[in-house]
């Protein structure tokens, strides 16, 4: 039972160990300001169509006033069925994705089944409760499985939401917006993709964390469709990526050349065997 | 500690315990819509009606993550105790199980819990466990930030010996009338009915809610 699993139930109860951890890093900083993590301000969403999953992310990466990658993926790859989108500190929902994509492959190689969208959730959930809100991953979890298409979203304090269509991130109530005007059941491939283009749209268009370039990624039975960019933003500045400045465009003022005086210490030859 | 998470504490569910001739011992439970994130309205069609075994259901309120981690231990240890004793488990276990995680981390949690469900012991039961940890069995219970608007009307209305109708229609009359008042209780009123027949869920939409304001 171990085995499926590389991380390793913990004992039973709820462990609290870190938060202590925490409050007792936090006096090491003595009332000053403690470092603020990487936050995606984001824009994520997701729509559960007739016959899958069609989630969707912005492009922008924000370090307080500035962006810092305008082409950040936001969705995540957990196995070939599932995919995740991920808002909050960037940092810690890459490392959670990629932990429970690594789970997830390695129960596949052990039981040679799928993983099931529930069991990336229950793994998630647990995770995020045991570390108590301190892991600041707000995640959109969708795949398909033998069961069905499915959506789930998966707060910072581990608390699960099964849901027909979604948006987290900054930009979510914007995004939601779209959403709960345009969503019906059993929408057509097109249509989803159009609903969750828009309602990333108009998040980007309200939210100063949310911006650049649409990802878009549609999983079904027959397999992903990772479109990225979906859309690009148009407003693109044109950089030359090459600063090649030719000798002489910065003129010498002096000149001063110290010879460095290297004493030779031990020579040893090897002879090289050489067949 | 202040709680950022989400919050359930709009829940408001009321547990009325009857016996009669007419009908098998049983419980109808309740529970009202959305999630809150402060502000923010998380899922306004939560089910806070969880299965814990076949015939033992609970009502949460307080911190989502919270309350869901502890039913899913519970759920656990109880799926566990009914397998070792090869019979369904009692509605008092399941209560003592809540008890006991909500007691022992009262420090670290925030969760309100209505325990519900019939056993053959003693039929159709109702166990509060509030925040704090404590267990108290009673025959009509309500729970979450929107109860303090109902216990009047509980107290006037709930008599021992309704019908299951009547019981239904008083659970979903409460629970419109909180949802009215409270600002953390909205969306759909579900309801489920635990007897020895087996449980029945029913939902009651925004619009389908009985009408109570004249103005």
């Amino acid at each position: 039972m171990a085995l499926s699993n590389v991380l390793e139930t913990p004992a039973a109860g709820f462990n609290f160990d870190n938060a202590a951890r925490n409050t007792a890093l936090e006096g090491l900083f003595d009332g000053g300001q403690t470092p603020k993590p990487l936050k995606t301000g984001t824009t994520i969403a997701g729509v559960v169509f007739k016959d899958g999953v069609v989630l969707g992310a912005d492009t922008r990466a924000t370090s307080s006033e500035v962006v810092a990658d305008k082409m950040c993926a936001k969705i995540h790859y957990i196995s070939p069925n599932m995919y995740c989108c991920g808002a909050g500190t960037a940092a810690d929902t890459e490392k959670t994705t990629e932990l429970l994509s690594s789970n997830l492959t390695i129960f596949s190689l052990n039981s040679g089944r799928n993983p099931r969208v529930i069991m990336a959730v229950n793994i998630l959930q647990d995770m995020l409760y045991r570390y108590h809100g301190q892991i600041g991953a707000s995640l959109i979890l969708g795949g398909v499985d033998c069961t069905g298409n499915h959506l789930y979203t998966v707060g910072p304090y581990g608390s699960v939401n099964k849901v027909p269509y979604l948006a987290m991130g900054s930009g979510d109530l914007a995004a939601l917006a779209i959403l709960e005007d345009g969503f019906k059941p059993n929408l057509e491939l097109e249509t989803a993709k159009e609903l969750v283009r828009s309602s990333i749209h108009a998040g980007i268009m309200s939210d100063l964390g949310s911006g650049n370039n649409i990802d878009i990624c549609v999983i079904t039975r027959e397999g992903v469709d990772y479109i990225r960019p979906y859309q690009e933003s148009q407003f693109k500045d044109n950089r030359k990526m090459k600063y090649k400045y030719h000798p002489g465009s910065t003129a010498v003022l002096t000149e001063k050349v110290v010879p460095l005086k290297l004493e030779v210490v031990q020579e040893a030859v090897q002879q090289m065997d050489t067949a | 500690m202040p709680n950022l998470g989400q919050q359930i504490s709009s829940k408001n569910d009321m547990i009325p315990d009857w016996t009669s001739q007419e009908v098998s011992t049983g419980v109808s439970t309740g529970a009202a819509g959305p999630w809150r994130t402060e502000a923010y309205i998380a899922n306004r069609v939560t089910d806070k009606l969880t299965p814990i075994h076949d015939r033992i259901f609970c009502c949460r309120s307080g911190s989502a993550a919270d309350t869901q981690a502890i039913a899913d231990v519970v759920t656990y240890q109880l799926g566990f105790h009914s397998i070792e004793l090869d019979e369904p488990p009692l509605v008092e276990t399941a209560a003592n199980l809540f008890r006991a995680s909500c007691y022992r981390y009262r420090e670290e949690l925030t969760a309100g819990i209505l325990v519900a469900g019939w056993d053959r012991r003693k039929g159709g039961q109702v166990y509060c466990v509030p925040i704090g940890g404590m267990l108290v069995r009673q025959p009509v219970s309500v729970g979450g930030s929107g109860s303090t608007y109902i216990y009047g009307f509980m107290d006037s209305n709930y008599k021992p010996g309704l019908t299951k109708e009547q019981c239904l229609e008083l659970t979903a009359a409460a629970l419109s009338l909180a949802m009215e008042r409270d600002g953390s209780s909205g969306g759909v009123v579900r309801l489920a009915t635990i007897s020895e027949d087996g449980v029945e869920r029913r939902v009651i939409l925004g619009n389908q809610l009985p009408k109570f304001s004249t103005h």
